[in-house]
C-alpha cells in the first residue's frame, strides 16, 4: 500500500480484516487527508456518486462505533442551504434524489431553518436536512485504522507501516529512496496527487482549496452547513470560486470553507482567496466577524477529468491497483473504495457495482 | 517598579490587579497571575509563547470578549478572565 493517508490507510484495514497481510509505505507529510475538512456527506452530482458516497456512510457507520474518541467524530448531519426561492427548488430536487436512494433528509423552510440555527443570517429561504452525514478528523481516523490492522481477524501482524518514499514501481516491485526494493503479489497506489510521480499519463489535476478554524466557540453552530450554490462552484473545471462551508468540530471550533483553484501548486496562503472565502462565509454566518481565526492553510484536492475516482486495477501494469483522485471526497468515499479495492484483490464479490469507478476508463491509450 | 508611574486598575479572575500603564495584559498574567492564559482542547494550560499576535496561545476574556493577551494593553476597569477553555 503506497500512501497512509485515509485511502490507503482504509484500504489496509479492509484487506487486513479480510486476512492479508499489507505493507503500508508512505513519506510522511500528509496530503489531502490531513489538509482537509473530513466531512461524512452523501453527495448526488450524479448516480455513481451517490452510489459510491452512500454505500461509504454505510461502512463508515460500522467502523465509527468501534472508532475512539480521538477520531473526533460528529455525527451533525448537513444542513444544505438555500438562499432563495431558486435554490429552493434546487434542495426539493436532490431530496428526490436522496430519497430515491434511501437516504433520510427533511426539507426545512425559513423559520424551521432559523430555529435550527439561529446564527445563520436572517431571510434564507431554508435548507435540506441530510441527518445522517457527519465529520470526523480524518488525520487520527486513518492513524486508528492502520493501528487496528488485524487485530480482529486474528493476524496480529496485518499492518504494518514503513517510513520512506517510493522512487519506482515496476512489475510487482516497489523501489524506495533508499535503493532497497519491496515486492508484493498486489501494490496499491493511494498516494493522492504524489501518484502522478510514480505513474505516467495519471489523469490526476490539483485543485487548491484554503481553509481556516476559529477558535472554540461552542453550541454556536450545531450542523455541517453548506450552500447550495456549492455545487455550482465545486465542479467547475477553471478559474476560483469560494462556497460557505462551515462544520462544528466536536472542540466547540468551527472550521470554515471552501475555496477551489486551478493549475495552482503552490501551497502558501493567498490572502486574497482567504478574504473571499472568509466574507462568504460571514455573509452567511454574520457572528463569524467577531470570532477569532486561529490557523490558516491551504491543500490540493486530486481531481479526475470526469469528478469520480480511479479504484480498481491499472488498465496497463498487472498487480497495480489504483485508489485515487477522490479530489474533496476521499474522507467520505474511503471506505467504499476499501471495499471495492479489497474485493478486487481477494476476487471476491462485492455489493457495491464499481464498474464506474475503473481507472481503464480514462486511461485507454497505451 | 518605578513607584512615579502612572497605574492601571483592572480585574484579573475577580480580583483587584494593577500594573504600570503601557503593560501588555500578557505581562499583566504573569505579574499578577499565574500566567496562565487560556486551557486547551487537551486540558493542557497554555501561555503566551509568540508575544507579537501570531500564534493564537493567549486568548483571554476580555469584558467578555475573546482577545489576544500580547495584543492588549491593560486598561482602567478591565475586567479580565483567564484559563478558561478557549
Amino acid at each position: 500500500m503506497i500512501g497512509a493517508g485515509i485511502v490507503g490507510a482504509a484500504c489496509a484495514y479492509e484487506l487486513s480484516q479480510r486476512g492479508r497481510r499489507v505493507l503500508v509505505i508512505d513519506d510522511g507529510p500528509g496530503g489531502a487527508t490531513h489538509a482537509g475538512m473530513g466531512h461524512l456527506v452523501v453527495m448526488d452530482d450524479n448516480p455513481a456518486e451517490l452510489a459510491l458516497s452512500s454505500a461509504s456512510l454505510a461502512v463508515w457507520r460500522q467502523w465509527l462505533a468501534r472508532m475512539d474518541s480521538s477520531c473526533g467524530y460528529s455525527h451533525c448531519g448537513t444542513l444544505w442551504i438555500a438562499a432563495d426561492a431558486e435554490e429552493m427548488q434546487a434542495a426539493a430536487d436532490k431530496q428526490t434524489r436522496l430519497q430515491a436512494a434511501g437516504i433520510a433528509c427533511t426539507l426545512l423552510d425559513a423559520k424551521a431553518l432559523a430555529q435550527l440555527e439561529p446564527a445563520l443570517r436572517k431571510g434564507l429561504a431554508g435548507a435540506l436536512q441530510v441527518g445522517d452525514d457527519g465529520v470526523v478528523y480524518a488525520p487520527n481516523a486513518a492513524r486508528w485504522l492502520l493501528a487496528q490492522g488485524g487485530q480482529s481477524s486474528g493476524h496480529t501482524q496485518g499492518i504494518s507501516v514503513l517510513h520512506a518514499q517510493v522512487s519506482t514501481i515496476e512489475d510487482g516491485r516497489v523501489c524506495l529512496s533508499d535503493g532497497s526494493k519491496r515486492s508484493a503479489p498486489d501494490i496499491v497506489l493511494a498516494a493522492g496527487l504524489r501518484a502522478s510521480a510514480l505513474c505516467p499519463d495519471m489523469p490526476l489535476q490539483a485543485k487548491k482549496g484554503h481553509l481556516a478554524i476559529s477558535a472554540r466557540y461552542p453550541g454556536k453552530v450545531r450542523h455541517q452547513l453548506v450552500e447550495l450554490g456549492y455545487v455550482k462552484s465545486a465542479h467547475q473545471s477553471s478559474g476560483t470560486s469560494v462556497a460557505f462551508n462551515v462544520q462544528p468540530r466536536p472542540t466547540g471550533q468551527l472550521l470554515i470553507g471552501s475555496s477551489r483553484q486551478f493549475d495552482n501548486t503552490d501551497s502558501a496562503i493567498e490572502p486574497v482567496i482567504l478574504a473571499r472565502m472568509l466574507r462568504r462565509a460571514s455573509d452567511y454566518l454574520p457572528c463569524l466577524g467577531d470570532m477569532h481565526i486561529i490557523r490558516t492553510w491551504a491543500g490540493f484536492r486530486a481531481a479526475t477529468p470526469d469528478g469520480l475516482p480511479l479504484i480498481g486495477p491499472h488498465p496497463h501494469q498487472s498487480g497495480l491497483w489504483l485508489a485515487l483522485g477522490h479530489e474533496g471526497l476521499g474522507v467520505t468515499t474511503a471506505t467504499a473504495t476499501a471495499q471495492l479495492i479489497a474485493s478486487g484483490i481477494c476476487a471476491s464479490a462485492c455489493s457495491l457495482d464499481g464498474s464506474a469507478y475503473l481507472p481503464a476508463r480514462l486511461m485507454q491509450s497505451a | 517598579m518605578n513607584t512615579n508611574q502612572a497605574v492601571v486598575r483592572f480585574q484579573l479572575n475577580g480580583l483587584a490587579a494593577q500594573v504600570p500603564a503601557g503593560t501588555s495584559l500578557a505581562a499583566a498574567l504573569y505579574l499578577c497571575g499565574d500566567g496562565i492564559a487560556r486551557t486547551s482542547v487537551s486540558g493542557q494550560a497554555r501561555a503566551p509563547f509568540c508575544g507579537m499576535g501570531v500564534c493564537q496561545e493567549c486568548r483571554v476574556l476580555v469584558n467578555a470578549q475573546s482577545q489576544l493577551a500580547c495584543q492588549t494593553l491593560c486598561a482602567p476597569g478591565m475586567v479580565v478572565e483567564s484559563g478558561a477553555p478557549s
